[in-house]
């Protein structure tokens, strides 16, 4: 057991570092499959990384505790399971009770199984630290993805589609009168990896850490 | 303890495996009344969409209960038969022979205006597609139509669940003078002044094939109901003649 508080400097790491210098999707490059796919609008980006969270922090905990009990022979498979049962559980769970979110979302929910970010955390982080670290990891890591969803899907949205969270914005303040058009490539995924792209790019302008040493 | 060992690691994946599989049980159990709600709720949303009324789906029961006026279950030989129309699960009838399926029917009544309820199921290009369709008490225009899938191609064939779709479809004619017409689905849209076809979606063809094969072989299904409707008009208005023949006669005889 560490003999850290609950909130050392180590701890807070765990939380802010996913965010920028180890960001799941534009450093570790894990999880672009869904950040391409449930972008097209906010309201599914921000419910997929709401679904992710849960699963994530819920699953690296649950490894955590039962880290020293698994034999490492299957361990995949272990964590596979754990993540195939929560997912399922939240499907299930936004089936009654949040319906449209969920026939949105369809097979995406069961594609977060798939998400690397979630076996790579397992693997990499609950199966060697105690629960309260890996659910701090887990709430990092998934911030870390769930803002460039958002960021992406704001944007997609927004030039895509005029609205924001289903809200007309341009309509509202009158662009289109003056023969502006939503651009329908913003829809189309190649533009969520172009997004994508362009916020590596900025991030890499901007945190010195990331830049390689030639 | 050894967690390598062989017997420890069989051991320990099968109690893992029962654990889950409790759970995940318990947990669709408890769930399964308020997902089952959501889907009857959605259903009389779309029973209702199809006549115009667009109601929230916390709404969609009372809505359903003002409005539709009667249900029912027919055979294809146009008889009444016992049952409830809304349990009717088309997925099971349509596997069925043609002489043993069950048709549902509804009938609204929105301000005044009856119209008539035909469900639809139909196969589309990866799973079943489904809808609703209205027709105006003449039984031959479309006031409405709404249409629903489980896993069409997104931005494709699941466009058939857009007003852009569904909108042409209002007021077309499944009959030609007796002719049954049904509404055709085309590729690169209808001739003007076409009054059984709409426009298909490119890209979404055989999802689109899907709804014309669907919309014709439902409907023809209630034909002999239609005819029975269509002859009671006629044995109606008859009854309302001698009924007047016979007024002017005891006026006379008085």
């Amino acid at each position: 057991m560490s003999k850290d508080s609950l909130f050392s400097k180590k701890n807070i790491k765990l939380l802010s570092d996913p965010l920028n210098d180890e960001n799941p999707i534009t450093v570790q490059a894990l999880g672009v499959c869904s950040a391409l796919a449930i972008t097209v609008q906010l309201k599914p980006a921000i419910v997929m990384a709401i679904s992710v969270m849960v699963v994530l922090a819920v699953a690296n905990v649950l490894i955590s505790l039962m880290r020293k009990l698994i034999p490492s022979r299957i361990r995949i498979i272990v964590q596979l399971v754990v993540i195939a049962a929560l997912v399922i559980l939240v499907d299930q769970v936004l089936k009654a009770f949040a319906y449209d979110v969920s026939k949105e979302l369809s097979v995406f929910v069961g594609l977060i199984i798939t998400n690397c970010i979630i076996m790579g955390r397992l693997e990499a982080f609950g199966m060697a630290n105690g629960p309260w670290e890996s659910f701090l990891d887990g709430i990092g890591s998934s911030f870390g993805y769930a803002w460039i969803l958002i960021v992406v899907a704001f944007f997609r949205e927004l030039l895509g589609s005029g609205t924001l969270y289903g809200y007309p914005v341009l309509e509202k303040i009158g662009l289109y009168e003056t023969g502006y058009e939503n651009n329908g490539m913003m829809i189309l995924p190649p533009m969520a990896l172009i997004t994508v792209g362009i916020i590596i790019w900025i991030q890499r302008m901007k945190n010195e850490k990331l830049i390689e040493s030639k | 303890m050894d967690v390598n060992k062989n017997s420890y690691t069989l051991g320990f994946a099968a109690i893992m495996v029962i654990i889950v599989a409790a759970l995940l049980s318990v947990a669709f159990i408890q769930l399964k009344p308020f997902q089952d709600r959501n889907i009857e709720l959605e259903k009389k949303q779309n029973i209702l969409s199809s006549v115009g009324v667009k109601v929230k789906r916390d709404a969609a029961e009372k809505a359903y209960d003002t409005y539709i006026t009667s249900k029912l279950v027919l055979n294809n030989k146009g008889e009444e038969v016992e049952g409830s129309a809304f349990d009717v699960d088309l997925g099971k009838e349509i596997k069925k022979d043609v002489n043993t399926q069950l048709l549902p029917l509804f009938i609204s009544e929105v301000d005044g205006a009856k119209r008539y309820i035909i469900p639809l199921r139909g196969k589309g290009l990866w799973g079943p597609i489904w809808g609703f369709i209205a027709l105006e008490d003449d039984l031959n225009k479309v006031y409405g139509a709404v249409f629903d899938h489980e896993k069409e191609t997104p931005g494709l064939g699941a466009e058939i669940n857009t007003p852009m779709f569904q909108d042409p479809f209002a007021s077309k004619a499944i009959f030609e003078g007796e002719v049954f017409t049904s509404i055709k689905v085309i590729k690169g849209g209808p001739k003007e002044g076409d009054m059984h076809a709409v426009d298909g979606i490119s890209g979404g063809t055989i999802t689109s094939v899907g709804v014309h094969d669907m919309l014709s072989e439902r409907l023809s299904m209630y034909l002999p109901y239609f005819a029975k409707i269509k002859s009671g008009f006629v044995v109606d208005s008859i009854f309302l003649e001698i009924d007047s023949v016979a007024v002017v006669n005891d006026s006379i005889i008085n």
